[in-house]
């Protein structure tokens, strides 16, 4: 049989699409999320319940939604409710099981940076900030993030803390009273992360043919290993036709990394 | 009592300069036709209060008529990067408050309860309350953990863009309903833009679906499409090209100022715009329909 040739956000995304859980209640964000939980709906997790910070419980996107207040999320969509419910009564009262993250960097203990570069009173680049991630990191029960393997991108430690993942480590997550189980899985186009007890990053799998050097050489710390690295399954045949077929069909958030 | 004026004697009305505006909506039902008639009666010193800013915002800042916005997400929705918000704030020419969105939210459901200030559960990450000094942390006097209040929004004006609504300004919308409500009710002024004006008849076939009443809403206008390149669900659809040619407009002044003189100050209303768009952009922004079951209120 050939091998498959699949871009590196597929690889993301099909790996991404394997955390989730049938009938997770997921806050979702448009680009390669969106896809990803599109695909695990369709494949493993039938009964994933997605949500939309604009107040879509339950969408069933007909189209691909471009961006997070897409009409298609609406229409036969199981609710839709005001920002403020959204945020109060599913995220903050604890009915969201997975949050999935964005951000320009992610560090050592798993926090995120998505609102400045340099000082914020006079930053070199202005990022968009936090939109719904402050509190999606700190309440939902378990977040992920997917983001291209880059050394930039995995400093020791942010810069900004927009939002919360286990902090400087250690039981600070806990001491702040957050509710959630934080940053539980960084996806990369290398391989995979998971915190270890004291919340620290460590390489937990590999994607076929990638490197343990490769993945230490492209994080911003001195990355641990974890005891036993796995080698995540290659993506199947019926994943990538999903994707390309029926998710993505011109390919908008599939080619390249980011 | 009927409010119905054109959208130009209401901003004319009720927009001054130096007020703080909050032109409500998440990517759907953006003001953009009250945004244009601002930036064409030349309005200075906006504070210019929205969770995204979104193009809306991009313009009117483009145009001269902010002196600060107030956000939680500055992005081109769906696109990248709100290239003139952020350039602004870069070169420090724009003063900037920030938020998460359920800060931002929260300061609205405040002000719109009449309510000095809300709690929020914390969320471990304070390095934006260390920043902006609004966000404070007070104890639960309950006993708990400490919560982090913020204050109050309440707006001179809201600008609210609805599908329906008769001519007293009670207003029913659908589909995502954002922030509208709350910004509503903060606001010391409301400006009414729907697509479509009803008899208050059709009004009260559906009351739960009322989300503004006239009572609140300090005057309404009749302007369809008024949300371009936003959708007004069930009416057109969100011009993603548009957002995408927005990201390659706002690169230069000069290709900004272009658009401006061209689409904003060019145009004499709404109604010149959208005519101006064409056939070929109507057609393509077109939605079929897609009806809800009816509901039995009952005869009482």
């Amino acid at each position: 049989m050939p091998e498959l040739k699949y871009s590196s956000a597929e690889l993301m995304i099909v790996n991404a699409a394997r955390l989730l859980k049938d009938g997770d209640v997921v806050f979702v964000g448009v680009g390669q999320p969106n896809l990803a939980c599109n695909l695990a709906k369709r494949t493993h997790a039938p009964n994933l319940v997605m949500i939309y910070e604009a107040g879509v419980i339950g969408a069933e996107p007909e189209r691909l939604p471009l961006s997070i207040g897409d009409p298609t999320l609406v229409s036969g969509a199981l609710s839709v409710v005001s920002m403020y419910d959204i945020f109060a009564n599913y995220l903050q009262r604890g009915n969201v099981d997975v949050g999935f993250m964005g951000g320009a960097q992610i560090d050592r203990y798993g926090n995120i940076n998505a609102t400045v570069i340099g000082g914020y009173e006079h930053p070199k680049v202005r990022l968009p900030g936090s939109g719904g991630s402050q509190e999606i990191a700190a309440w939902a029960n378990r977040c992920y993030i997917m983001t291209p393997h880059q050394k930039r991108r995995f400093p020791e430690k942010v810069e900004f803390m927009t939002s919360a993942g286990f902090m400087g480590g250690g039981s600070d997550r806990e001491n702040a009273g957050l509710r959630g189980g934080g940053m539980v899985g960084v996806v990369t186009d290398i391989g995979m992360m998971a915190p270890d007890k004291t919340g620290e990053m460590l390489l937990t799998a590999l994607h076929p043919g990638k490197t343990v050097e490769e993945a230490k050489t492209n994080t911003g710390w001195d990355l641990k290993v974890a005891g036993q690295v796995k080698v995540t399954e290659p993506i199947t045949k019926k994943e990538l036709k999903i994707l390309q077929e029926e998710l993505d069909p011109t390919g908008i958030y599939l080619k390249g990394a980011a | 009592m009927p409010k119905l004026i054109t959208l130009k004697k209401a901003i004319s009305e009720f927009v001054n300069d130096g007020d703080a505006v909050y032109a409500a909506g998440f990517t759907h039902l953006i003001p953009f036709a009250a945004g244009h008639e601002i930036i064409r009666q030349g309005r200075k010193n906006l504070t210019l209060a929205r969770a995204t800013p979104d193009l809306i915002y991009d313009q009117m800042v483009a145009a001269g008529c902010a002196r600060k916005v107030i956000f939680s997400y500055m992005g081109n929705p769906g696109v990248g990067s709100l290239r003139i918000v952020r350039a602004a704030i870069e070169k420090g020419e724009l003063e900037w408050e920030e938020y998460s969105h359920f800060g931002m939210i929260t300061r609205l459901q405040a002000g719109a309860s009449g309510l000095p200030f809300l709690p929020m559960n914390q969320t471990g990450a304070t390095d934006l309350e260390k920043s902006n000094l609004q966000i404070k942390r007070i104890p639960d006097p309950y006993g708990g953990k400490d919560v982090i209040v913020v204050p109050a929004l309440n707006p001179d004006v809201a600008i609210v863009h609805v599908q329906r609504a008769d001519k007293n300004g009670n207003a029913q919308l659908w589909g995502i309903i954002g922030e509208q409500k709350e910004a509503a009710f903060a606001a010391r002024e409301v400006i009414l833009t729907a697509e479509e004006i009803v008899d208050e008849s059709v009004i009260r076939s559906d009351p739960n679906r009322t989300m503004i009443p006239g009572i609140v809403v300090s005057a309404v206008c009749h302007v369809p499409f008024a949300s371009h390149p936003s959708y007004s669900q069930g009416y057109y659809d969100r011009d993603n090209e548009f957002y995408l040619a927005w990201d390659k407009i706002s690169e230069s002044r000069e290709s900004v100022r272009k658009y401006l003189d061209e689409w904003v100050y060019g145009v004499k209303d709404r109604s010149a715009y959208w005519k101006k768009l064409g056939e070929k952009t109507h057609k393509r922004l077109k939605v079929k329909a897609r009806y809800s079951e009816r509901i039995n209120y009952g005869q009482y």
